[in-house]
């Protein structure tokens, strides 16, 4: 990390100090102290009996299945469009690469009627579907297709860098010396890109787990069948159950919190992997 | 290529198709419905809303996202790295958490005793939340990278702290704030889940653009919102189409 | 391996890489591909390791046409500018890599590995990292691994170019000797005539994606076929537009010895050790330096401002162009 530099006097360097934490503590910690506060407010115990209601719990299963599901399809697509991109160039890839990108641009809302517009019953493929009795909207498969698409990118924009740097002077070594496509993928390629592609499906699960928004929208968001985590605490709010709601918010900021320590315990472990 | 045949599809199920198909239902009753789902009072109020609010956060993620890149970089305390995990808080948190968070401490109940929950402000508080990490994490590594010869050699000519920040650093750093600019303005215009709970979705007041959608489809309105959904993505994206143009125009002449 | 290439022709967009190059190479034997950047002569070297594909053309491997054959069939060790280990590998596995991928047995393997950190003196390193070792330590584990599966032929790319000037001697000496001991077809890349002329025993001299000449050093020292070669291969001084000289080849006399010999004036002297050189103004204006021994020197007591007689010997005149 850099030394500090002198620049300005002491006064200076300490009112930006000030103002800088300032401005974190009143958006991110107080707000986040505020939350854990006033869920114990009144102890453990009615906490402990909103996170084990049955609706919360089958909630929380819910959202581990479509992260289940969705972090590994992205990471696999992930892998593979950062090899396409960056190993295999092709006119048109910079399309490819906003495609990619649109998660990024595009409201939740948007995404979720995306999606009804094609799997719905009004839309595109609605009654074909429909014929082969496939349900994707209002149950599981749309609220998977949901998820994936709003945690596309990660994996695939934090291993093309990764990819870009590393060169091709490798992978052409082991191919001299012999081995097949795969082999080099599998030995020699994988490992090097291994920290950020695990990077990629930590911040994807995040991701994942934490959508609401589109999700709510392709699910139809009934109780106890097709509601996540995240549309839990919005039921819960809407019925003024607000220690139900606070308990939900906490499992998921814990979980947040979990995931940002172990991003922290990845990006050091890859700092000195180099 | 069987591999790439695949990513192909893969791409095409989940969002060029959804993409498309959002394009062809906004126009289902021609260009007429068209301009008539995106010009009613409502949807107009709205959007007006939130590219003012948008814009407003923006700013202020300019200068604070800066500041506090700044102060990461630049200075040393203790728990600095802790401080430095916690920006990616905002990435990480669920959306409607988010939106809990804040009326834990700034809703009714409050601890402190404000409450601005249902107001307008609440609104811009709660983009500046999810869009904290944006242009912090942008200009974090170019001031990392930046050449300390420059500002040295700005010094030795006798050019003051303050002098040295605006007239070499910050033109250094334009590139990465813009890029960092560009993102938290796309994210600001369609976020919903921070905005939902604790502004609520008072139509005029505190209702963004995410939110009307959101009733338009709940009303089975799907053409409409499908064509609102039309403006708020082309207004993204050509944002960001411009403010990319205009960061690696600037990157040119700094790299 | 004997390695013949005939004809090849490769383009990278508008840029022609290499135009009709052929070059034969012999069995055992050590070769440079010597040119200046963009000559072409590390895309040939890929295109006979298989790494590139000739637009037209052959590549013959001991009398087998390789030219459509992947790189992992050809049987070529190929030995990269920064070394490209395996990060992740200790070096014990990098070197092993090249037989574990062909289900090598396992003891064989390990066997076979320890023979080559002898070799290239590395033994007592294998369960370092790449990163552990310094540059030249990891140039050596390459070439370790390049060996493992027993490469019909070996090229290196610029091999020490990355390479502080010590260590690049050390291990320019220590190729010769491994090639010496191995007796595999080398071919190797470099832009430093200097070390084209120590190491090998056929140069090919390349500009512009075209061969300009190939023989042994001595043959391109001597007898250059081309200005481009003479000016690469040596110290040149050019007179009159198409007349080349050789700096030791120009003989300074004093001034009354003349007879048939042209008048110069001493611009400059400079001590070089054991070499002097001495910077000279011609009549006609043209500037050329001769090279002279300290005793020379000496003799002729040279000094700024002394008029003398110079005499060419061996002058060499190129059509222009």
């Amino acid at each position: 990390m850099s030394s500090s530099v002198r620049q300005g006097s002491r006064a200076s360097r300490y009112a930006l100090r000030t103002i800088a934490l300032g401005y974190l503590t009143l958006l991110l910690v107080l707000p986040l102290v505020a939350l854990f506060y006033r869920t114990f407010e009144h102890g453990l115990a009615p906490v402990w009996a909103a996170v084990t209601a049955p609706y919360a719990v089958h909630a929380f299963w819910l959202s581990l299945e479509l992260v289940a599901i969705a972090v590994p399809l992205n990471t696999v697509f992930g892998i593979g469009i950062a090899l396409l991109l960056e190993r295999h160039p092709f006119r048109g890839r910079s399309l490819v690469g906003a495609l990619i990108d649109v998660p990024f641009a595009v409201s939740p809302v948007v995404i979720g009627l995306s999606l009804v517009l094609v799997y719905g019953d009004q839309g595109w493929f609605g009654t074909s579907l429909m014929a082969h009795g496939i349900s994707v909207i209002f149950s599981v498969p749309g609220m998977v297709l949901a998820t994936a698409f709003v945690s596309l990118p990660f994996v695939a924009r934090e291993t093309m860098p990764v990819l870009r740097e590393l060169g091709t002077d490798s992978e052409e070594a082991a191919a001299t010396l012999g081995a097949s496509p795969w082999q080099v993928f599998w030995r020699v390629t994988l490992p090097a890109i291994r920290w950020a592609v695990t990077y990629g499906v930590v911040l994807t699960t995040a991701r994942a787990l934490g959508e609401f928004g589109a999700v709510s929208i392709v699910s139809g968001n009934v109780l106890g069948v097709t509601q996540t985590l995240p549309l839990y605490v919005k039921n819960e709010f809407d019925n003024f159950d607000v220690t139900g709601a606070y308990a939900a918010s906490v499992v998921l900021a814990l979980l947040t919190v979990f995931t940002l320590l172990f991003m922290q315990v990845l990006t050091r472990k890859a700092r000195r992997a180099d | 290529m069987l591999g790439r045949g695949a990513l192909a599809l893969y791409l095409s199920v989940l969002v060029l198709l959804p993409l498309a198909a959002l394009a062809a239902h906004s126009l289902d009753g021609g260009l007429s419905a068209f301009w008539q789902s995106v010009t009613t009072p409502e949807g107009i109020a709205a959007l007006e809303f939130t590219l003012v609010v948008s814009v407003i956060v923006v700013i202020v993620n300019v200068v604070f996202g800066t500041l506090i890149a700044w102060v990461l970089v630049r200075d040393d305390f203790p728990g600095r790295g802790v401080v430095n995990s916690l920006i990616d808080l905002p990435f990480a948190l669920p959306t409607i958490v988010v939106s809990v968070v804040l009326l834990a401490l700034y809703g009714k109940g409050s601890p402190v005793g404000i409450d601005i929950a249902l107001t307008r402000s609440a609104v811009g508080v709660a983009l500046l939340f999810v869009t904290l990490p944006f242009v912090v994490r942008s200009v974090q590594p170019v001031l990392i990278e930046l050449d300390r010869s420059m500002e040295e050699a700005a010094a030795s000519l006798g050019a003051s702290p303050a002098t040295i920040v605006r007239r070499v650093v910050l033109p250094s750093l334009a590139p990465a704030i813009i890029s960092g600019a560009a993102l938290s303005f796309a994210r600001a215009l369609g976020e919903f889940g921070s905005v939902l709970l604790f502004a609520g979705a008072l139509p005029f007041k505190t209702e963004v653009s995410s939110i009307y959608v959101y009733n338009q489809i709940e009303n089975d309105n799907l053409s409409g919102a499908a064509a609102v959904s039309v403006v708020l993505l082309a207004i993204a994206l050509l944002v960001l189409a411009a403010l990319n143009v205009l960061s690696r125009n600037r990157s040119r002449h700094v790299l | 391996m004997a390695i013949e290439v005939y004809d090849v022709n490769k383009r990278f967009g508008d840029f022609v890489a290499l135009g009709d190059v052929s070059v034969p190479v012999d069995d055992g034997s050590l070769t440079a591909l010597l040119g200046p950047s963009g000559s072409g002569k590390s895309t040939l070297l890929r295109v006979i390791a298989g790494l590139e594909t000739p637009d037209s053309g052959r590549v013959v491997i001991d009398g087998d046409d390789v030219t459509d054959t992947p790189a992992r069939e050809r049987g070529v060790g190929f030995v990269f500018q920064a070394y490209a280990p395996f990060k992740h590998m200790t070096v014990r596995d990098n070197v092993a890599f090249g037989l574990r991928v062909r289900k090598h047995p396992k003891a064989d393997t390990e066997r076979r590995v320890a023979e080559l950190l002898g070799l290239v003196r590395l033994d007592g390193l294998g369960d370092r990292y790449p990163s552990q070792l310094s540059g030249g330590q990891q140039q050596r584990m390459a070439l370790a691994r390049a060996l493992a599966p027993q490469p019909h032929v070996l090229l290196l790319d610029e091999p020490f170019g990355a390479l502080d000037a010590q260590v690049r001697a050390e291990l320019r000496d220590w190729l010769r000797r491994l090639h010496d001991e191995i007796d595999v077809t080398t071919i190797f890349v470099t832009h430093d005539q200097e070390e084209a002329m120590e190491v090998a025993e056929q140069i090919v001299v390349m500009n512009r994606g075209r061969i300009e000449q190939i023989g042994a050093p001595r043959e391109l020292y001597e007898h250059p076929s081309n200005e481009f070669v003479m000016s690469f291969i040596g110290p040149v001084n050019r007179l009159g537009g198409n007349t080349f000289l050789r700096p030791h080849d120009i003989e300074i006399l004093a001034i009354d010895e003349a007879g048939g010999a042209t008048e110069a004036l001493v611009e400059r002297v400079v001590h070089l050790g054991f070499e002097v050189r001495v910077e000279l103004l011609l009549g006609d204006g043209e500037r050329i330096w001769a090279q002279v021994t300290r005793e020379q020197a000496a003799e002729l007591e040279l000094a700024e401002g002394q008029i003398l007689a110079t005499r060419f010997r061996s002058p060499r005149v190129f059509a222009a162009g």
